[in-house]
């Protein structure tokens, strides 16, 4: 569809272009500087400090916590391998793998769980009128103004064993014991999706809100079904909303630490958790960076193909 | 458009220094969170004429972590019994020598010459306890002074047990229940500790604070506690009552003292010797619900606390409590290994 | 009326089956939790577990805890600069980084910009803690500044992508109209794009707004003395159990933003 509008606006499109060619190099040019103020603060804030973080992960660990300053690969070979504690025998570090697995499993069903309660929730927003749509997005946007704490205990009180929900199904006579939903991973999802689902509908807000419905009505022209529509026409408009969407939510599950600590019940740990637990407790700052250092490169990777991936098309589109 | 940017941005600036402007007297308290008694401060500060700020931490972790590298504004610190040895080897702790203070002579005898600092030229007791079990003895009926209850629990507590995440503390209440010393290395008896904790957990509820409310709630019938906070739940639940394991528990104490790069170290000074005042000593055991470690204190408490079963330890349950030291890396790294195989 | 509109009331063309249930059903998700906080933020009892009847008297406390207000009003603070900040230069660096040709280092620029989301904060927070430790020593100076810069720093990818998703595929036949015409870069931003990007910045203003609010872990760990802010306030708490106190200040902030919510709306609809 997009080619085809393209071929027939090139030639018009030529003239014009030439003519302007030069000054919108120069634009171009200063249109990248743009970029500069927020990566000098990110630069200052955030990632520069981070080499502090890399370099350590190469030194050898201070007896309560902090480092020494003495090259050593510990932290990394920890990340990986394990010598057990008893025999000495070198082998994989299973813990540290079924503690990526979990992480990695949850935060997907997270994002999948908010991306299915998000999206419509965002077009239903996008759909209204203009002067009501700003109030619906206060609305999904308040309940994340209490603290994260406190709406992660109030989470705790609705599925706890005599919480809202159990005490509902059991006044109802529908069930007779109560589920047992409050220290599961399945409260961890629940807790992570609740907790990140407004980084999932206010992106695809933005996206959806800009949809044109001339080309949803001129697909219902050519008599296609509503399924049809949603997953040809809508769908491939909105992806950028979806792929920022996702990523704002799937990144920082995977890091999560409140939520599986209180809802988890702390009976199993998360990447977060882990990692956590080497600079605090366990007093391994290497082990710590060094484990922080490879989910960054993990993350980084899998968000670089996500977005080439999800973005391919998108780009061409207009 | 311009004119609201350039007042918003003096706001700004005028705002920042607030802080950071200096009045006569001010000190700088770096304290456990809901731990220090307001009306305490206000009575420092009326006293005194200074203006105290009080900061919160939740683990001696990130106290530590956040001394360390300087710059940070405090000049007071709580570590515990625990990290105390950590704190003077660093050289994070300035010798006040709180030994010769007027006020020192109400020390009670046993805290003037810890294990964890003798001769106290740094520190001065703030408040101390145990880490027990709490138990609903309305929901289990035996015997609760043994740590059988966390590591084999009879049928009837299985998965109405909560743990704190506090790995030291399990660790240690694990190595004392095998029968080993706190802090050891020996190698077969965490191997025994491992396997315990390993078979114990999945009889276990949940791995997290909060006690009090699972407790009260009756979502567990047995938690690891701190004993103030277990004598919290029984105020709101009579049938709560704490348990000292008699197979071994750890004991702690909490210790006020200044920071070598403090700022304000007259003031601080003034403040270490105001806490060893029986009258203010007993200001913090009312808020915290801890005993404090000054004589003739209680003369001011509240009549329920000094007498509470959650602070005075039974005779025969006394040798069994024991104040960790910090445990050495070997050690540290043996039970994070552990600690993380229990929770992968 | 136009042939459209009235096509429109035959044929709902926005209409999607099952959207607005599950819309409906999300909203009801996300208040439900927040209804028992309200409900017990009265609660009579101390305990945030167990209903023991209706009282003010956590409301009377909250008011009296000169602490507990200090801190709320601090966390306000920090997170309005730090969203307002953010969005301005998640702003110009999602124009720098979509209105331009594919460059050299642009991947880069994006991965840069989207690294706070990718390390847990504890590491940000440990980073931030050592490095801001030299910073203060050298200077001596304490405020809130270093707060700002860092919940700044961490609300930037927050404000950037629903920003950068809006932009994306924006027609800019318009933007290149206005310049034809005339029009100064600044007055065919300010007239063209940024009316057209506005729910995106507005999306992202209450993001990073939202998650400045909600940081912990980055701001127990860059604090100086005296700077609390209400979550690190209540991790101090969590050991030994957060009282219905924070219940009843949560509640009175959601009253008062939504008082504030409506009445603007109200005013802007009259």
């Amino acid at each position: 569809m997009a080619e085809t509008e393209n071929t027939s606006s090139v030639l018009a499109a030529q003239s014009h272009q030439v003519a302007i060619e030069a000054s919108r190099r120069n634009k171009i040019r200063n249109f990248r500087l743009l970029s500069m103020p927020a990566l000098i603060v990110l630069t200052i804030g955030a990632a520069g400090p981070l080499l502090i973080m890399l370099v350590y992960s190469f030194l050898k660990a201070a007896p309560y916590g902090g480092v020494v300053w003495e090259p050593s690969i510990d932290g990394w070979f920890g990340v990986f391998l394990k010598k057990d504690i008893f025999d000495g025998t070198i082998s994989i570090a299973t813990a540290h793998l079924s503690i990526l697995w979990r992480s990695v499993n949850l935060s997907i069903q997270s994002t999948l769980l908010a991306l299915i309660l998000g999206f419509p929730t965002a077009y239903f927003i996008a759909t209204r009128s203009v002067q009501t749509r700003n109030l619906w997005l206060f609305l999904i946007t308040i309940p994340f103004w209490t603290n994260l704490l406190i709406r992660t205990f109030a989470i705790m009180q609705v599925i706890r064993d005599q919480g809202i929900i159990n005490n509902f199904l059991i006044g109802w006579g529908l069930i007779e014991s109560p589920i047992e939903m409050l220290y599961t991973d399945f409260a961890i999802m629940l807790g992570m999706t609740y907790v990140y689902l407004p980084l999932m509908v206010l992106p695809l807000y933005a996206s959806i809100e800009k949809l044109d419905f001339r080309l949803v009505e001129a697909a219902y022209d050519l008599y296609a079904t509503r399924l049809r529509v949603l997953w040809r026409i809508i769908i491939p408009l909105v992806r950028p909303g979806i792929v920022a969407g996702s990523i704002l939510v799937f990144v920082p599950s995977l890091g999560a630490y409140v939520t599986p600590r209180v809802l988890g019940g702390g009976k199993h740990l998360m990447l977060g958790n882990l990692i956590e637990l080497q600079f605090g407790q366990g007093r391994n700052w290497p082990l710590g960076a060094a484990l922080s250092i490879f989910l960054l490169c993990v993350v980084m990777g899998a968000l670089l193909i996500y977005v080439r991936v999800a973005q391919r098309g998108t780009t061409e589109h207009v | 458009m311009r004119r609201v940017i350039k007042n918003l941005i003096s706001a700004l600036v005028a705002l920042m220094f607030v802080n950071a402007a200096h009045a006569a007297g001010e000190l700088h308290i770096f304290n456990w969170g809901d731990y220090t008694n307001p009306d305490l401060i206000a009575k420092f500060e009326q006293m005194y004429d200074v203006k105290v700020t009080i900061t919160d931490y939740d683990s001696n972790e990130t106290a530590l972590s956040k001394v360390r590298p300087g710059g940070h504004g405090f000049d007071i610190a709580v570590p515990t019994s625990s990290h105390i040895p950590i704190w003077i080897e660093e050289g994070l702790l300035m010798q006040t020598n709180p030994n010769e203070m007027p006020n020192f002579v109400h020390v009670a005898e046993q805290w003037r010459n810890p294990d964890w600092e003798p001769g106290r030229n740094y520190s001065v007791p703030w408040t101390w306890g145990s880490t027990g079990i709490s138990v609903n003895t309305a929901m289990y009926g035996g015997e609760i002074n043994t740590s059988e209850l966390f590591f084999s629990p009879p049928d009837e507590l299985h998965g109405r047990i909560n743990i704190v995440p506090e790995m030291n503390d399990v660790m240690n209440m694990a190595i004392m229940y095998e029968g080993g010393q706190p802090c050891t290395t020996d190698k077969e008896v965490l191997m025994r500790v491992r396997d315990t904790v390993m078979a114990a957990k999945e009889n276990w509820k949940s791995i997290d604070y909060g006690t009090k409310e699972k407790l009260v709630s009756g979502d567990v019938a047995v938690s690891m506690n701190w004993n103030g906070y277990s004598k919290r739940a029984r105020e709101e639940n009579p049938d709560i009552a704490f348990g000292y394991p008699k197979q071994g528990y750890p004991l702690w104490m909490d210790n006020v003292a200044v920071l070598a790069d403090a700022k304000n170290v007259e003031n601080a000074k003034l403040f270490q010797n105001f806490l060893m005042d029986p009258e203010n000593a007993a200001m913090i055991s009312a808020f915290a619900q801890y005993a404090n470690g000054i004589a003739g204190s209680e003369a001011y408490m509240p009549a329920d606390l000094a007498s509470a079963p959650e602070i005075a330890i039974p005779a025969e349950l006394q040798s069994a409590g024991v104040f960790v030291p910090p445990c050495p890396p070997e050690a540290q790294q043996l039970y994070t290994a552990i600690w993380t195989e229990v929770q992968k | 009326m136009s042939e459209v509109q009235v096509r429109r009331k035959q044929f709902a063309v926005r209409k999607l089956p099952g959207f607005q249930s599950t819309a409906v059903l999300c909203f009801v998700l996300l208040y439900a939790p927040i209804a028992a906080l309200v409900i017990y933020s009265f609660n009579a009892g101390t305990n945030i577990a167990l209903w023991e009847g209706f009282s003010l008297k956590w409301y009377h406390v909250a008011w009296q805890n000169e602490q507990v207000q200090e801190v709320t009003i601090r966390s306000f603070i920090i997170a309005s600069v730090a969203s307002f900040s953010a969005t301005l230069l998640a702003t110009l660096a999602a124009l720098g980084t979509t209105r331009t040709e594919n460059y050299r280092g642009r991947t880069a620029i994006y991965a840069l910009i989207n690294q706070p989301l990718m390390v847990p904060e504890i590491v940000t927070g440990v980073a931030l803690l050592i490095f801001f430790a030299i910073i203060k020593t050298v200077t001596g100076y304490h405020g809130l500044f270093y707060l700002m810069l860092a919940h700044t720093a961490f609300c930037i990818p927050f404000a950037y992508l629903p920003i950068r998703a809006r932009l994306e595929g924006m027609d800019i036949s318009l933007e290149t109209a206005a310049q034809d015409l005339y029009a100064t870069p600044w007055m065919t931003f300010r007239r063209i794009t940024l009316p057209l990007l506005w729910p995106g910045v507005l999306a992202g203003a209450m993001l990073a707004f939202v998650i400045s609010l909600d940081d912990v872990v980055i701001t127990e760990l860059v604090k100086s003395a005296g700077q609390d802010t209400l979550p690190t306030y209540m991790l101090g708490q969590l050991r030994r159990g957060v009282t219905p106190e924070v219940n009843a200040i949560s509640s009175a902030l959601l009253g008062v933003s939504i008082l504030l919510v409506s009445l603007f709306y109200i005013l802007r609809n009259r």
